[in-house]
């Protein structure tokens, strides 16, 4: 049986998902730019695409902007905004330690240009507020949060972040990593007052190579890279036309089963997380199991266990999970988030993200929860 | 400009009766490292293998391929004419002004070698004429013999071979003129150079290796995948062996001292490697040692290590410095595939804290806790031949 347990890297695409990227490659497959009929008819298409993908968060169409993906989004966002403004070097921005590689490294880029500060999380993967308030001033042109962190599911408190960056500075601009969070976390953008926000469509069982950034109406970011029109001029480049418009029915799916969608994969997390809880001793569960957690990511140590080589043992069995965040886990470092949790040593490299998906089930539970049992215990034999 | 290559070889001459299978083996050699290439002719013609291709824009790939082919001293881009005098005369001409295009001649010399005695004029004669020729079409150019800028070949056999160029290769002997060998190829940066520097010597190779997976990555096994076809540029086909040691590392971690784990499982490789080895007919092995550089390479371990088999291990990078193993790791294209970050089986189960002079009897009273032979077998069995 394949269990493929690591949605949070990336996921399957749905059937209906697939069909339309089909019918764009064979039918629609013109240049929008182009004016003749064979343009404007996938052109009509992505407006549509724009338009499902801007609904999830409840945004305007003209405010989704469409790009290769996430990581893209991040960096259009941040670079394009600080390239927008002349800045001087004792201006400030502000992050968190438990970042995505495509925020930290931008920030990490830009030390020594301008003051850069990071923020330090609790045990629990949560932004430290204190210092939240210490390190908003005057001089802060942005802060980037992730929203759900990719690593552990945490799931910021962003409408009090967004209260005390205001209140300390009401012209930082604000930018949302929700890459993890985008059709996990209901989000409206009218309700929260950020300026940008990155999402990505493999995430939500899209085609990949396609994301999106929002931009807030009258907020000037800088295009990083130049070429045609396309995208107002903010992602020049022919538009990846089958992908956009996968990524609007992906969103489309999603926007109209979110609740049934989510309740399961909440579920899954907690049924997934007590009975690991039940049948393996030396164990720590780093996400949190209620609802106050991302729905789909369970992050889980075991003691004097190395979570590459679970993942090996636990591939045998077509159980497919990611130690630490799959864009990063193949970096020798050690493992920033983890650090930032206060994670012990001897669980640090014992751990492994279990991550879930549209085509996830219960029937699953048993078989995964089996499974891990008894390479744990094999591993622990070998190892001790 | 050039659509043929003249191979010239160094040490086969030397080797008298064999000389024809070396040449032949040398021919094979040249047609797998030339196999991606379309209409490429190779021939022998008077103790010089040619080879000629139909499409002159591959003649810069054929030569980096050809530069790698152990048994060859130099290689000439040449053109080829029927030993006609007016149609050398001007292929002659033809070469000069392209190699005017590219440099500054001032001065020149013709040398002329006559394989083919029936050719009517003598070797000395011919240049003469043919300098005659030169300095007639090109009038600010001189001869000189001592110090020339330019030399131009003109090599009389079956046809006539006018060149200017000669590039030196890597020499050594053809592939299988020396027998054949089994490297133990980790993945790191010593055993590929290792291997390479045995195969230089017309060794054919094969290579083994051991990982421990679940405890390493599939990954780690494409890395030396990548190692093996990097090699295979110099070395030709090589035989790719993997074993799954993870049992004999799961029973001497449970009956065995830590600190002898590197050593008792170094003997353990020897001894599959050996196993392997008597039953593909193979007279030797291969490690990429080099004496000091761990703690199972010094002279007390390699010592114990290699007093579990009977076949002889070559070490020829073992007195080498790590530098001067990464200098020739570089030139050869290994060294960037090496050092990729995947674990191999050396690094999940090495000990703290190693014996560096280890004792003999200690080892076997160590493995005196194990079925040794049920080990290798066992380890045997997991045998794929990638």
């Amino acid at each position: 049986m394949e269990v493929y347990l690591d949605n949070s890297a990336t996921t399957k695409i749905k059937p209906e998902v697939l069909d339309e990227l089909i019918d764009v490659y064979v039918n629609d497959y013109g240049n929008p730019s182009s004016l003749h009929r064979k343009g404007l008819e996938i052109e009509k298409k992505i407006n549509v695409a724009r338009k499902l993908t801007a609904k999830v968060i409840n945004a305007k169409p003209e405010e989704i902007f469409f790009t290769s993906g996430g990581t893209e989004s991040n960096n259009i966002a941040l670079i394009g905004h600080l390239s927008s403004i002349n800045y001087e070097d004792k201006k400030n921005i502000v992050t968190t330690k438990i970042e995505h590689p495509s925020v930290y490294n931008v920030f990490r880029h830009f030390e020594g240009k301008i003051d850069v500060r990071y923020l330090d999380t609790d045990e629990n993967g949560y932004i430290d507020k204190s210092q939240l308030i210490n390190q908003i001033d005057d001089n802060t042109l942005l802060i980037s949060i992730i929203y759900v962190n990719n690593e552990i599911g945490t799931v910021q408190d962003l409408e009090d972040i967004i209260k005390i960056v205001k209140k300390k500075n009401n012209k930082t601009k604000i930018h949302i990593d929700a890459i993890q969070a985008f059709g996990k976390i209901r989000i409206d953008v009218n309700k929260i007052d950020v300026d940008t926000i990155s999402f990505s469509s493999h995430k939500i069982h899209g085609p990949k190579g396609v994301g999106g950034l929002y931009i807030k109406q009258g907020n000037k970011i800088n295009s990083i890279i130049f070429g045609g029109h396309q995208e107002k001029g903010l992602r020049p480049g022919t538009e990846n036309t089958p992908g956009i418009v996968g990524f609007g029915k992906a969103s489309e799916l999603l926007y109209n089963n979110f609740k049934e969608e989510n309740d399961k994969l909440y579920e899954l997390k907690k049924q997934y997380g007590n009975r690991l809880l039940e049948e393996i001793d030396d164990i720590k569960i780093n996400s949190d199991l209620t609802n106050l957690g991302a729905p789909h990511i369970l992050s889980v140590s075991f003691k004097n266990v190395k979570g590459e080589v679970l993942v090996h043992y636990l591939e045998q069995k077509e159980i497919y999970v990611s130690t630490g965040a799959a864009c990063s886990s193949k970096a020798k470092n050690d493992n920033r988030v983890l650090n930032a949790i206060n994670l012990e040593r001897d669980y640090i490299n014992g751990t492994i993200r279990m991550s879930f998906g549209y085509f996830n089930n219960f029937e699953e539970i048993e078989y995964v929860v089996k499974n891990i049992k008894e390479c744990v215990n094999e591993i622990r034999d070998i190892m001790k | 400009m050039y659509n043929l290559l003249a191979v010239s070889y160094g040490e086969i001459f030397l080797k008298g009766k064999n000389r024809g299978s070396f040449e032949q083996k040398l021919i094979e050699q040249i047609r797998f490292s030339l196999k991606g290439f379309k209409d490429v002719k190779i021939y022998k013609d008077l103790g010089k293998v040619f080879i000629e291709t139909m499409h002159e824009n591959d003649m810069d790939n054929i030569i980096e391929k050809v530069k790698k082919v152990f048994g060859i001293v130099l290689i000439s881009p040449s053109i080829k004419v029927d030993k006609d005098i007016e149609l050398i005369k001007e292929k002659t001409i033809e070469l000069f002004k392209f190699l005017s295009n590219n440099q500054e001649i001032k001065t020149f010399k013709i040398n002329t070698r006559r394989s083919d005695k029936t050719f009517p004029y003598k070797s000395m004669d011919f240049s003469a004429i043919m300098g005659g020729v030169i300095l007639e079409a090109f009038p600010n150019v001189n001869v000189d013999v001592h110090n020339p800028d330019i030399h131009i070949y003109i090599d009389i056999k079956h046809y006539a071979y006018i060149s200017s160029e000669k590039i030196k290769t890597v020499g050594g002997l053809p592939r299988g003129t020396n027998g054949r060998a089994l490297l133990l190829l980790s993945g790191g940066i010593d055993s590929p150079v290792a291997g390479y520097m045995i195969a230089k010597r017309g060794v054919e190779i094969d290579a083994l290796y051991f990982h421990t997976y679940p405890f390493t990555s599939e990954r780690a096994n494409e890395k030396v995948k990548e190692l093996a076809e990097k090699l295979e540029e110099y070395c030709g086909k090589i035989k790719l062996y993997s074993i799954n040691i993870l049992d004999v590392h799961k029973a001497i971690k449970q009956h065995c001292r830590e600190d002898e784990t590197t050593i008792l499982a170094r003997r353990f490789m020897m001894r599959i490697a050996e196993k392997i080895a008597l039953e593909q007919g193979i007279d030797m092995l291969i490690t990429g040692e080099s004496l000091g550089q761990v703690a199972s390479q010094t002279m007390k371990s390699m010592a114990v290590i290699e007093n579990a088999i009977n076949i002889p291990i070559l070490k020829p990078v073992i007195g080498m410095d790590k530098t001067e193993i990464i200098d020739i790791a570089r030139q050869i294209g290994t060294y960037d595939t090496s050092i990729l970050p995947y674990d191999d089986c050396c690094s999940v189960f090495a000990p703290k804290n190693p014996v560096i002079k280890p004792k003999l009897q200690s080892i076997l009273k160590s493995e005196s806790n194990l079925d040794i032979e049920g080990l290798v077998e066992k380890a045997y069995s997991t045998l794929e031949i990638i």
